[in-house]
């Protein structure tokens, strides 16, 4: 590492996720294996194979005491409230200033979204279209459905001016956006980025996900144990919504501010498997993923010895036991020396494009307070895995374990990977 | 709605725009010469907002001439008068 190498690190969280409104709730689920799932009706109603999902329980209540009138009372759209709320956490948790009012060019936000324009809300705006009443629209339509709405309305609210943009990359959408922030405050571009991603719910996202058959549709009796990733009876996906937000910074910024640092992050990768080799638009070609890990390794400077939890994408499909494969061939290490893997997927589901950056804020959670947090419904662990994992090493229940690294990534359609190295920040 | 006098249309009407107003601090001064965007600093793309709340809220529709003639909380209800009583 030269001496003149910025450093990076994580000052603020913020999340919004189905088994917590906060990073306080947030952090209690986790620690103790709370789920989120639950059955909606209505799906079954509409032929849904699978009826579960994750919906974060946000409240009119909730939503008028925690954002701006405006936000709270007139904005349909779950993925721009998510992240209205957890960039908003994120911020004041911080200690930053909301509006300052002052023009800064190196404070900025990335909020990735992925089918934003699809949430739920638009049942009331699409049918008046076909009625002949667009006009019934009103001014909120347009910011509600651009990929770019959430962040607008989030920006609305803390008034930054560096570069604001929305990045769209499927299921690492939420990881990529936190990796582009590093690299910007890296580059000397921004010396302060918020970072995070949304994604909304509901059956306008979700019925394109079940019509391809990637779904659990096995549980609908038992809507919390349909998410068993890593299980010999994984059946699919469970799918699900919410936001995470994370302020980064400079070390220098937050040492000047006295902020309090969670993490640093150490360094990062994204690529993509060109959908060659094993790679399409569902899977992911292996050598493109284990070049991502040892890359985000190497540019992080960090050995995969050095290593204490994998935070990994893990969605309870199929898909797993190749995931775990990919790991193993890219760290290269013993089977007893392997680190401890979770994913909180089994407690939320898949949060598509919100998935990355809520789970960042996990693994920083988990650096910060010192647990690993379990893996629900992993009674029989899938038998391709239980042959390179020991089972000691995928928790069923929270750990307590001073970790000090995790590295964690997301895998997305069109045969995208990242993957980002965090380092406790000790003082 | 029809036999609705001034003060409760009035009274509805700020209600309907409480939420598009960001300082609240300026609601206190309301009045009818109370112009929408210059005093109560409502974003002019939310007065197409406000008319859809009016016409859902009082059962009527208001063509887009007469959004142009809403400039003041007056004129406003002005317009609502108009047209319940159409």
């Amino acid at each position: 590492m030269s001496q003149n190498k910025r450093r990076v690190v994580i000052t603020g969280l913020g999340v919004v996720a189905p088994n917590g409104l906060n990073v306080n709730e947030f952090t209690h689920a986790l620690k103790t294996g709370v789920s989120g799932i639950k059955r909606w009706e209505n799906l079954e109603e509409i032929n849904f194979k699978c009826q579960i999902g994750g919906k974060p329980p946000v409240s009119q209540e909730y939503k008028d005491a925690n954002l701006p009138d405006f936000i709270a009372k007139k904005v349909k759209n779950n993925a721009v409230i998510y992240a209205c709320l957890s960039g908003l956490e994120a911020w004041k948790d911080a200690g930053l200033e909301i509006a300052p009012g002052t023009y800064d060019r190196k404070t900025g936000m990335i909020i990735g979204s992925g089918a934003l324009g699809l949430d739920s809300f638009i049942e009331h705006k699409i049918y008046p279209i076909d009625k002949g009443n667009h006009r019934r629209l009103g001014s909120r339509s347009v910011p509600e459905s651009m990929s770019s709405g959430a962040g607008a309305y989030l920006n609305g609210i803390l008034g930054l001016t560096g570069r604001i943009f929305s990045n769209s990359s499927a299921c690492i959408t939420g990881s990529e956006a936190i990796l582009q922030g590093y690299e910007l405050i890296l580059s000397g571009r921004m010396d302060r980025m918020l970072c995070g991603s949304t994604e909304g719910d509901g059956r306008y996202i979700w019925g394109g996900f079940d019509a391809m058959r990637v779904l659990c549709s096995d549980s609908n009796d038992h809507p919390e144990r349909g998410s068993r990733p890593m299980s010999a009876s994984s059946s699919g996906f469970v799918p699900s919504g919410g936001s995470g937000a994370l302020v980064l910074e400079t070390l220098d910024s937050a040492l000047k501010r006295g902020a309090t640092i969670y993490a640093e992050v150490m360094g990062g990768e994204v690529n993509s498997g060109g959908q060659q080799n094993g790679g399409s638009m569902t899977a992911q070609n292996p050598e493109a993923v284990v070049d991502c890990i040892q890359s985000a390794l190497d540019n992080a400077s960090m050995k995969a010895e050095e290593i204490d939890l994998i935070s990994g994408h893990l969605t309870s499909t199929k898909g797993d036991p190749y995931e775990i494969n990919n790991w193993v061939n890219a760290l290269r290490l013993d089977k007893d020396r392997l680190p401890f893997i979770n994913t909180p997927k089994s407690m939320i589901g898949h949060c598509v494009a919100g998935a990355g950056s809520i789970e960042l804020v996990a693994s920083v959670i988990q650096l910060k307070e010192g647990f690993v947090h379990g893996n629900l419904n992993l009674e029989e662990i899938h038998p391709q895995i239980s042959e390179i994992v020991p089972q000691d090493k995928l928790p069923t229940q929270s750990v307590d374990t001073d970790i000090q690294s995790v590295i964690k990534a997301n895998f997305g359609f069109g045969d995208l990977n990242c993957c980002i190295v965090l380092k406790k920040w000790n003082d | 709605m029809t036999n609705m006098n001034r003060e409760e249309i009035k009274k509805e009407l700020l209600e309907i725009i409480d939420p598009y107003i960001d300082e609240k601090e300026v609601t206190v001064s309301v009045s009818e010469q109370s112009d929408l965007i210059n005093d109560l600093n409502i974003n002019s793309a939310h007065l197409v907002d406000i008319v859809l709340d009016i016409e859902e809220k009082f059962d009527i529709m208001i063509e887009d001439d007469f959004i142009g003639k809403m400039d003041t909380v007056g004129s406003a209800l002005d317009i609502i008068e108009e047209k319940l009583n159409s």
